[in-house]
């Protein structure tokens, strides 16, 4: 949902500085692209990328991402990885493995990978690479501010809802980006501290590293190369996380990163097979006898609908009801599907609680039989 | 290698899951991990949790601490959580609902806890957070204050500070200041004499 900032045609020859600045970027970047290459034809989307439905991603054969955040990613992952079945011997089934390629860069430094779920680690299953991000203690802020980050950070954080109180505060307003700016800058004359700029101000809001047009070259080509060999088959991939470092020099490296065989969003989970009958308690009695599992105080969660919670007694109250329906008819009849449970097990005395994935699949229902009866449900 | 091509076919077998198939919703990483810390929540019975838009979205819900000592016995206070999606790579933004004097807790809500911002890492839970706030009532520090005035009456002049406290809960004015009433129930004045 992003449109064309002064910065970006320096680094990406798609935008014109004259004629662009203030348009969608997918739509630009569609259009020019068309221009200049017979035969392709591009169809730009402008909006969120939660916006679309599932449908619409598993139309795709690959998807390819060229997202800035965390957060972006790990939506994306998990729609992809949704889509991935497995077999009755925990292998994932070829025709449901939708292929992502994925790219970003910070400055001089940049990565590409390849994530084919159910093969390669997903997003999920590397999420612990990502440091920390560096947040200032609120009082520094208040207090003892030091540096020309601190006090736009006193300004965006602390003052903002002083003096806007209700108002959120939204860093795509070139406006409310003023404000934090002005502010700051009174705060770094209060405390004798140089160097608060507005592209500074913009930077340290949003967290935006200046992007140089030679990472990004490097980082695009690298992902455009991967998606070629997985559509013609040319060669093998890139196996599996590129990491490029031009700080000094060129550095380029490639590691081979191992899947999470329990990760919660692209590994098999445990199969259970069920009789439609079976009721949510008994489930739950189920999941603490399984061989695998034995999870004592199972919590049990479907799509996002929580079944069943053990703690804390507020919300065990909320859903004690549902423990004398019938399984089945809480996953609103669907053959199978994936389910979540939290529970204790315990070790050498030792409890540890813990979040598994589980396949249920339902006895005797068939997905092309129910495609009738599920059409009045 | 992948045979992207059987894609299609199978999409069109696949009938399963019809309504399904709109849902945008997805389950977060960010909201199973959240589970855990639930399930393994083991609180004094001075805190408790709410959840005011239901058991499906827990994502955001209120703590109210009622601490059991110190300066403020016998106040009550409410405290809001927003996990995000891709917790616990990022703490939950905590904000105080209820106007305190306090001289880690401003008047705007924000919360100086060290754990909520620079300290946090993906190993600590809600669990740690709570016993953080829980901590914040039983021993305010006057060093890194959010509330300066409050920070120096509770380094200068504790008693002083005591009672201010106790003018807060009830709802009256520190300064040009009027603070939310926050008084348990049935707890009165305490005479603490």
């Amino acid at each position: 949902m992003d449109r064309i900032d002064v910065t970006n045609p320096i680094v990406n020859f798609l935008f014109s500085l004259l004629e662009d600045v203030g348009k969608p970027k997918a739509e630009v970047a569609a259009k020019r692209v068309m221009e200049r290459l017979s035969g392709v034809n591009i169809v730009p989307h402008f909006c969120r990328i939660e916006d679309k439905d599932l449908d619409f991603y598993n139309d795709f054969n690959i998807i390819v991402l060229g997202l800035d955040s965390v957060e972006a990613r790990s939506y994306i992952n998990a729609v992809a990885c949704s889509f991935l079945e497995y077999d009755a011997n925990d292998n994932p089934k070829e025709e449901t493995i939708k292929p992502m390629v994925d790219g970003g860069t910070e400055g001089f430094k940049g990565h590409a990978r390849v994530i084919i779920p159910g093969v390669t680690p997903c997003f999920e299953c590397t999420i612990w690479l990502f440091p920390p991000q560096v947040k200032f203690p609120l009082c520094t802020l208040a207090e003892t501010p030091r540096t020309a980050a601190h006090c736009i950070e006193y300004a965006h954080l602390i003052k903002w809802d002083e003096v806007h109180s209700g108002k959120t505060f939204d860093p795509d307003n070139p406006e409310h980006m003023q404000w934090v700016y002005t502010e700051a800058v009174k705060r770094a004359e209060l405390f004798g501290i140089p160097g608060v700029t507005y592209s500074l101000t913009q930077g340290v809001v949003k967290n935006i590293i200046p992007a140089i047009a030679s990472t990004n070259a490097i980082i695009s080509a690298a992902c455009a190369l991967e998606t070629l060999k997985i559509v013609s088959g040319c060669s093998k991939t890139l196996s599996n996380y590129m990491t490029y470092n031009g700080v000094e020099g060129v550095h380029i490296k490639v590691t081979e990163f191992v899947r999470d065989k329990d990760c919660l969003v692209c590994g098999p989970g445990v199969l259970i097979e069920l009789d439609t009958s079976c009721t949510l308690q008994k489930f739950i009695d189920m999941v603490k006898e399984h061989p695998k599992l034995q999870l004592s105080k199972a919590s049990v969660t479907y799509q996002g609908k929580n079944l069943y919670m053990q703690a804390p007694p507020v919300l065990e109250e909320m859903t004690r009801a549902n423990l004398t329906e019938s399984l089945f008819d809480l996953m609103r009849r669907v053959p199978s599907g994936t389910v979540h449970v939290t529970g204790t097990t315990s070790e050498n005395g030792k409890k540890t609680s813990g979040v598994r994935k589980l396949r249920v699949a339902f006895k005797g229902v068939d997905g092309i039989a129910d495609m009738d009866t599920a059409g009045g449900a | 290698m992948i045979n992207l091509f059987k894609v299609r076919a199978k999409q069109k077998e696949t009938a399963n899951n019809v309504d399904d198939k709109k849902h945008i919703k997805k389950q977060t990483a960010g909201e199973l991990r959240l589970h855990k810390d639930l399930n393994e929540l083991n609180l004094p019975s001075s805190c408790n949790l709410k959840f005011p838009n239901g058991k499906d979205d827990l994502m955001f819900f209120e703590v109210t601490i009622r601490p059991d000592e110190g300066y403020y016995l016998g106040g009550k206070f409410v405290f809001s959580f927003h996990v995000p999606s891709i917790y616990p790579h990022e703490p939950p933004k905590v904000k105080c609902e209820t106007k305190v004097y306090h001289p880690n807790i401003d008047l705007e809500g924000n919360v100086c806890l060290n754990i909520l911002r620079e300290d946090w890492k993906p190993v600590l839970s809600i669990n740690t957070i709570i016993y953080g706030l829980y901590h914040l009532f039983t021993q305010p520090n006057h060093e890194d204050p959010l509330n300066h005035e409050a920070a120096q009456v509770l380094r200068d002049n504790p008693k002083e500070f005591e009672s201010n406290v106790r003018t807060a809960i009830e709802g009256g004015y520190v300064g040009f200041t009027q603070f939310t009433r926050s008084l348990v129930p049935g707890t009165g004045s305490l005479g603490i004499e």
